[in-house]
């Protein structure tokens, strides 16, 4: 018979880390080049300005910036993970993967090193599977970054994606624990709506059906949210804060009004962050933390969703 | 059962008036969504699913677009 490694009880979250370009990008700014005006942004998208990083700042650069923040507010030494998971859909290129050369800029030496692509939901993906591998003994310390430069692939010139994506990155270190503060993942698609958020081929911009984005975020994935916090064991009242991706401030807020989460803090990150897919919860979460909005060791629910269609949702304890 | 046109007009205003604050004495039949109450698309898509819950009739968005008035809206959820 095989044998297999004990593995851990439970992991946890031990740091966030967040990077951000310092480029800003106001509505106003944007009205210059498209018919486009702050009000109509702000009333449609919740968007009041997002950071563009400029062709000098790379994607992996961003992911650099995050992971070294995470890593240094764990602290852990890049001696201590042996798992990098990048969680994006917008790298350059699609060879070599964004996971190696993060760990290598961080010196993290040979980790296992892997990108997970769920658009949107990347983070809650790449988050179960970091929890799943030290659950399993297949990992002990895991860096998770979720990264996007989606300038890079949005038409400047069309006036319904370019008021809404923007680049940045969050970071996640995730560790061994007697006790799991990271809850069971609720994770599924909608192959179907496919073609709702995409980028058709290697020469074309992304492109989103925005009303039918609207109205699947709106009407399925509340209850999602509700699963994920009862397979966790979790009342939604005792939420502390409520993360989820940052798509647009009206179904954020059409979301948490369905779920009940009633003391917790909602993330508007969006606001000033625009939509940075697969990095906006860990990058919503870790600037609520740094701000102090959320209480340490209180819970939090995540909750991916975006292309695929996918979604991903998980309880997980606050650092 | 049949539902009458003055009870999805009531309805429809009283959803209207949740989702965008709109009075719903406002939400008559002539009205255009788009030129007299200024409501955008993605609160339509809102009205709509709304609309679905209570009169149990699916307006999917490639019929939505089509509704630009709150009569168009009722006619769709009678027949």
């Amino acid at each position: 018979m095989l044998k297999l490694p004990a593995g851990s009880p439970g992991a946890r979250i031990l740091a966030f880390g967040h990077y951000q370009p310092s480029n800003v990008v106001t509505n106003d700014d944007l009205a210059k080049t498209i018919e486009t005006n702050d009000e109509w942004v702000r009333s449609r998208v919740g968007i009041a300005e997002r950071r563009v990083a400029g062709p000098e700042e790379t994607e992996i650069d961003l992911a650099v910036q995050a992971g070294g923040k995470a890593l240094a507010a764990s602290g852990l030494s890049p001696g201590d993970i042996d798992l990098v998971i990048v969680a994006t859909c917008t790298l350059e290129a699609q060879i070599p993967n964004g996971a190696g050369r993060v760990a290598h800029r961080l010196g993290i030496s040979a980790p296992g090193a892997f990108d997970v692509n769920a658009a949107c939901s990347g983070f809650s993906y790449a988050l179960a599977n970091a929890n799943d591998a030290i659950r399993a003994g297949s990992a002990t310390n895991v860096l998770v970054v979720g990264v996007e430069k989606l300038s890079q692939w949005v038409d400047w010139t069309d006036r319904t994606t370019a008021v809404i994506f923007a680049d940045g990155a969050g970071a996640a270190v995730v560790v061994p624990s007697p006790t799991p503060g990271i809850g069971p993942v609720v994770w599924g698609s909608a192959g179907d709506k496919a073609d709702a958020i995409q980028i058709k081929d290697r020469d074309s911009f992304l492109q989103q059906e925005g009303q039918t984005v609207f109205r699947w975020a709106t009407t399925a994935l509340h209850p999602v949210a509700r699963e994920a916090c009862a397979r966790a064991g979790v009342d939604p009242a005792e939420l502390a804060a409520f993360v989820p991706h940052q798509a647009n401030l009206r179904i954020v807020e059409a979301i948490a009004r369905k779920i009940g989460a009633d003391n917790a803090v909602v993330a508007k990150d969006i606001v000033l962050a625009g939509n940075t897919s697969a990095a906006s919860i860990p990058l919503a979460l870790s600037r609520m933390i740094e701000r102090g909005e959320v209480p340490s060791g209180g819970l939090a629910l995540l909750l991916g969703f975006g292309a695929g269609l996918t979604y991903a949702g998980q309880v997980i304890e606050i650092p | 059962m049949a539902t009458t046109e003055l009870e999805i007009l009531n309805g429809l205003g009283k959803i209207i008036n949740e989702i965008t604050g709109i009075p719903a004495s406002e939400v008559t039949p002539e009205k255009s969504f788009v030129d007299h109450l200024d409501i955008d698309s993605l609160s339509m898509v809102e009205i709509a699913v709304a609309a679905q819950d209570e009169f149990g009739v699916e307006i999917p968005d490639d019929q939505l677009k089509h509704l630009k008035t709150v009569k168009d809206v009722i006619n769709f959820i009678q027949n």
